[in-house]
Order: structure tokens, then sequence, then C-alpha cells
């Protein structure tokens, strides 16, 4: 295992991905100190200068410009990024816990009770996440939290697959069936021998999902059903600069800023996961052993 | 073969039942008032009616199965209810946003499946050196960066920034001016086949410079994945013994990755590229948000913001049949990919 981990940052891919993520957690950290918040109450309120609904251009006062409304693009991408890492390590963290206790059950007990939680997996499988998410949060009311419960209550069903299939293949090992000879609980089985032998792919799969995860809250934001107005997420600060894609003559990109600054602040956020999800996939894949990066 | 597409065929109302419990359970958390919508069939039936009544008679206090029941009942017979966010029925509304979507998936569909493949085979062949990473960067960079940023930024470039190129929408005016007269018939209520059937070419140009935009937008992910999985299938397949011996019997390379390889290395691509497709609903709903398509899609979030719930529950519908139909085709495909498999 270490000798992967050491792999990884070898690669300069993955160790540029490593990099990124430091640096966002790094952000995250001293947002206080980055961006002070303008209302103590409520940090992810995004401060407005003015009413007026023309974006302006960055330099006095607003680094990054302002967006439609006249909220502050740098305060908005700087509290973004805890949003980000609250919404992806949240709806990861709870959908892979519920996906383990569904697969472990279900491979551990196996017959009619696997049967019919992988049926249940199977349907919701059958339901595009995003419509799915959607519909979800726009009937539990907007807002960050009903997208975050939306997205985990349609996206735990692959770890749930993963950890069965993990299960069913350590459950045949020696070690088990001695356990078992000496009377131990199903209980003491799972946690002690199960589990630890077996939760190691649902761990990369987990953190090559946070990207994902972060682009589908962002999405929702942008459709409307996410953060409310004002709030800082990066989705929805893309979503004001729909209105902005026109220029004035003579400018084209007059108001390039509202799109770009806080998609490069998403993009690159999930890029960092992906690099490392990536080369950890073609490290932890025995056929690509001796080949592969 | 046949027992094992019927097998199929029973299962298939099992998932669509499940699917429609999780949409019809997560409507109820709507009020009934919310819920009233679906069963009013014209806002005409609102007016002079108290809404207390009309909940009685419809009976929205009733328990979950009971409700579940006529609903079931009025979807054998067709009767979707009534969609606020379309303002007409849902199933007429269903007919006339399908064919939008379905111009965009087909044109989308093409260039993913024909894209993926092919940036998948020379990422393989030339493993390890500048294209494969290359490739890996595109593709890595490609399911990072969010469609709605994509679109925008294309749209800012090639509709108002540095040339006018591809506008947002259908049509233009001209175009659309024409196609809405009574000498063009709608044959499909898909424009760029339309235009063909018509033989009107101004028409069809129009809409296939309509098209571009949103259909690059839902294939770059999509090629993304679809290349990296065609990518080690195919590195897989060359370690094989039958290639070692196709080489070793002099056959050339290109013939040996063409006539060999790549036809055994689309097995895997074939069956998630399948689920792909099927799953390009999630990006019309986004693509045609952005790109002003009154498709499918667009009809879902607008329906999803306004708790339509007739039309969403149509909507979950058409997706489960969608997946349900897309999963058996996979199956079928598969079997004839790979002669190896036979499902007895």
């Amino acid at each position: 295992m270490k000798k992967k981990i050491i792999k990884l940052f070898k690669n300069p891919l993955s160790l540029i991905g490593i990099l990124l993520v430091l640096f966002f957690i790094g952000v995250a950290v001293s947002t206080p100190w980055l961006a002070p918040p303008k209302f103590p109450t409520e940090p992810y309120r995004i401060p407005r200068d003015g009413w007026s609904s023309v974006p302006k251009p960055p330099g006095q006062g607003h680094i990054f410009g302002t967006t439609e409304g006249q909220y502050d693009i740098f305060y908005g991408v700087i509290w973004g990024t805890r949003t980000a890492f609250r919404v992806s390590l949240l709806v990861v963290g709870l959908s892979s816990i519920i996906g383990i206790i569904v697969g472990t059950i279900a491979a551990y007990y196996g017959g009619a009770i696997d049967e019919v939680l992988m049926r249940i997996v199977d349907v919701f499988y059958s339901i595009p996440y995003l419509v799915a998410a959607m519909v979800l949060t726009a009937v539990l009311g907007r807002g960050l939290n009903n997208a975050m419960i939306a997205l985990i209550a349609f996206g735990w069903m692959a770890y749930a697959r993963l950890i069965r299939g993990n299960i069913l293949s350590v459950k045949e090992e020696e070690y088990v069936s001695a356990a078992n000879a000496v009377g131990a609980g199903d209980l003491r089985i799972l946690s002690r021998h199960i589990l630890p032998n077996s939760i190691f792919p649902v761990l990369i799969q987990a953190s090559m999902n946070m990207g994902t995860i972060v682009i589908a809250a962002a999405t929702l934001s942008f459709l409307g059903v996410g953060a409310p107005t004002g709030y800082a997420d990066w989705g929805q600060m893309i979503s004001f600069a729909r209105n902005w894609i026109l220029g004035t003559s003579g400018n084209p990109f007059q108001y390039w800023y509202t799109v770009v600054i806080p998609g490069i602040a998403i993009t690159f956020f999930c890029l960092s996961w992906n690099l490392i999800g990536d080369a950890f996939r073609d490290i932890m894949d025995p056929k690509m052993q001796g080949g592969g990066v | 073969m046949l027992a094992y597409i019927g097998r199929r065929m029973i299962i298939m109302p099992f998932v669509l039942v499940g699917i429609l419990l999780i949409i019809f359970g997560m409507l109820q958390l709507l009020s009934p008032q919310q819920k009233l919508a679906t069963f009013i069939k014209s806002p005409a039936e609102l007016k002079n009616n108290d809404v207390e009544v009309l909940i009685e008679k419809y009976g929205l206090n009733d328990p979950i199965w009971a409700r579940l029941g006529r609903w079931l009942n009025d979807v054998i017979h067709f009767n979707f209810g009534y969609s606020e966010s379309a303002s007409m029925p849902a199933a007429e509304a269903f007919l006339q946003f399908f064919p939008v979507s379905m111009e965009l998936a087909l044109w989308s569909a093409l260039p993913i499946i024909l894209g993926g493949i092919w940036l998948g085979t020379v990422a393989a062949v030339n493993h390890n050196n500048v294209i494969d990473h290359v490739t890996r960067v595109f593709a890595i960079v490609g399911w990072s960066l969010p469609s709605f940023v994509a679109g925008l930024l294309l749209l800012m470039v090639f509709y108002g920034g540095l040339v006018n190129w591809f506008p947002p929408g259908r049509l233009g005016l001209d175009a659309s001016g024409i196609v809405q007269s009574a000498s063009f018939t709608r044959y499909t209520g898909m424009n760029t086949i339309d235009a063909v059937l018509n033989w009107n070419w101004f028409v069809f140009w129009d809409a296939v410079k309509h098209i571009i935009l949103p259909a690059i937008v839902m294939s770059y992910v999509r090629w993304a994945m679809l290349l990296r999985i065609m990518r080690s299938s195919l590195l897989e397949t060359l370690r094989k013994d039958f290639v070692t011996t196709a080489r070793s019997k002099g056959l050339e390379e290109g013939k040996v990755i063409k006539k060999h390889a790549r036809r055994n290395a689309l097995i895997p691509v074939a069956t998630i590229g399948g689920i792909y497709l099927a799953f390009l609903i999630n990006g019309l709903v986004i693509t045609e948000t952005i790109f002003n398509w009154n498709g499918l899609g667009r009809w879902a979030v607008r329906a999803a913001q306004q708790y339509d719930t007739s039309s969403l529950l149509l909507f979950a519908l058409f997706n489960g049949v969608l997946l349900v139909v897309a999963n058996l085709s996979v199956d079928i495909l598969y079997a004839y990919l790979d002669p190896r498999v036979t499902y007895d």
C-alpha cells in the first residue's frame, strides 16, 4: 500500500492533483481572512454593492468584479470553496455509508435479502440521476440542504454494488470461516474481518466521486433548484452569467469574468480530484501492472 | 436468446413499477393543493370552484395506495393529466417536445459513439507516448468542465464574441417562418430531417447551424468517458494470445488492430455506451436550458420548478421505459458482438 501511495506522488499528473486539492483546502480554511464576511451570522451570503443589474469588471474594490445584481465575485468564489467541500464531503460521505450498509447486508446475508436489495438498487439506477435529484429537490423546496439530500438519495447505489462484490469474494476466505468456527458473532465478523478487507476500492470510488458531486450540485443550483440567489455557490454564480454572454459592440467579451472566474474555480476543483482518481485507478488496476503510469 | 428476451420482458414491468413508486412517493411530499394540478384538465376548471371541494372530489386526502391505483388506472387509459408548466395536456406537451429532444439526441449520439471509439483506439495504439497523454489530459479536463460552463463559453465565443456563427434557439427568424408556413410539411417535428424531406436546404443549413453547439456540449463529456473505456479495453485485448498470433503470422499492424483487436475490445464499450445513450437525458436537461431549446429536458426543469406533478410523472415513466429498452438492446447487442455469450 505504501508503495502505491509513493507512486501516486511520483506521477506528475496526480502530483498536480494533490497540490491543487491542498490549495483548495488552504483557501477553504483561510476564507475568513481572505474575504472577511460582511454578515458575520450568515457568512455564505455574498455582499452586494448596489442594485444595478449590469456586471462590473474586475477593478477597484472588486478584485474579480461583480456579477449581475452587484454580487462580489471574489467573495463568492472564496466562500464557494467551502460550499464545494461541504457539499462533496457530506454527500460522498453519507451516500457511501448508506451504500456500504446496504451492500454489506445484501452480500453477507445473501439469498432473498440480497435479491430484494439488489433489485431496489436496479430501480434506483433506472432513474437518470440528475433528473431524479432535480425532482426531489424541487419537491422538498429550493435550498442547498435539500439538494444534498436529493444527491444522497440517488447517489448511494454505486457504493452498494461495489462493496457487495468485494464482500462476496472476501466472504469465502478461510479467516472468515475460522472466525465463524470459533463462534464470533455476525457483527464482529463483519466489522473486524470482512469490512477492513473489502472497503478500500469503495474509498477510491468515493474520492473519484468528489468532483462529480460538486458538478451535480452546481448543476442543480444553475437550474434554479439548488442554492438560493446570492448564496456563495459556484453553480448559482454561473447562473447569473446566462444573461451576459453577449457583450456590447466593439467589446464582445465585455462580461467574460461573470462565467470564466467561477467556471475556473469549479473546473479546477473537479480537475484536482479527477487527476488523483485517474492515477489511483491505474495504480490499483492489477491488469495495468507493469504497463500504465 | 428469445427465451432470455422473454424473461427480460417479464421483469420490465416490475422495474417500471419500482421507478413509478419512487417518483410517486417523492411527489407525495407535496400538499394536496399542489397535487390538485394533476387532475385539472384546463385552467377554466378552477374557476367557480372551491379548491377544498375539488381536493375532496379527486380524493387527494385518500391514502397513498388508493391514489396510486387511480393514477395507474388513468395511465392505462392514456390520461396523463394537465401540464401546468406547458399550459396544455401533458400527453400533448410530450408529443410536442419529444421530437425536439430526439433530434438533439440523434445528432449527439453518432459523434459520441464514433468519436469515443476513434479517440480510444488512437490512445491505445499510441500507448504511453505523447498522443496517449494528450487524450488522457483531454479526458480528465473533459469530465472536470461542467457542461453548463462549456455551453456558456461556446456561446460567448461563437455567438456573441469572435463570430456570429452559431446562435442559440432551434431556428433563425427566416427559417422558422418557412417552417411554420403551409408549404412546409412537418413529417417528424425534427427540423433537420423535415428540411431534407421538404428538399429545403436553406432551412436545413439554418437548423444545422443551431444544432452544432448543443451537440458539442452533449458530446464532449461522453467522449471523454467512452475514450477511456475504449482505451483500456483495447489495451487489454492487445495483450491477448490471438493478437500475438496475428502479429506473428506477419499481418500488418493496422489490420491486427482493426480486424482482430478492435472488434473484441468493443464488447464492454457497447454495454457501457448503450447505458450512456439512455442517460443522454441528463445532458438534455442542461443543454436545452442553456441553448433555449424547447424540448423534454427544459420542460422537465420547468415542471420541477413549478411542482408540475403530472408532467414529472409522465417524464419519469418515459425515462423508465427508455432505460429498460436500452438495457435490453445492450444485452442483445452484446450477444451479437460476442458469439461466446448465450442467454440460456
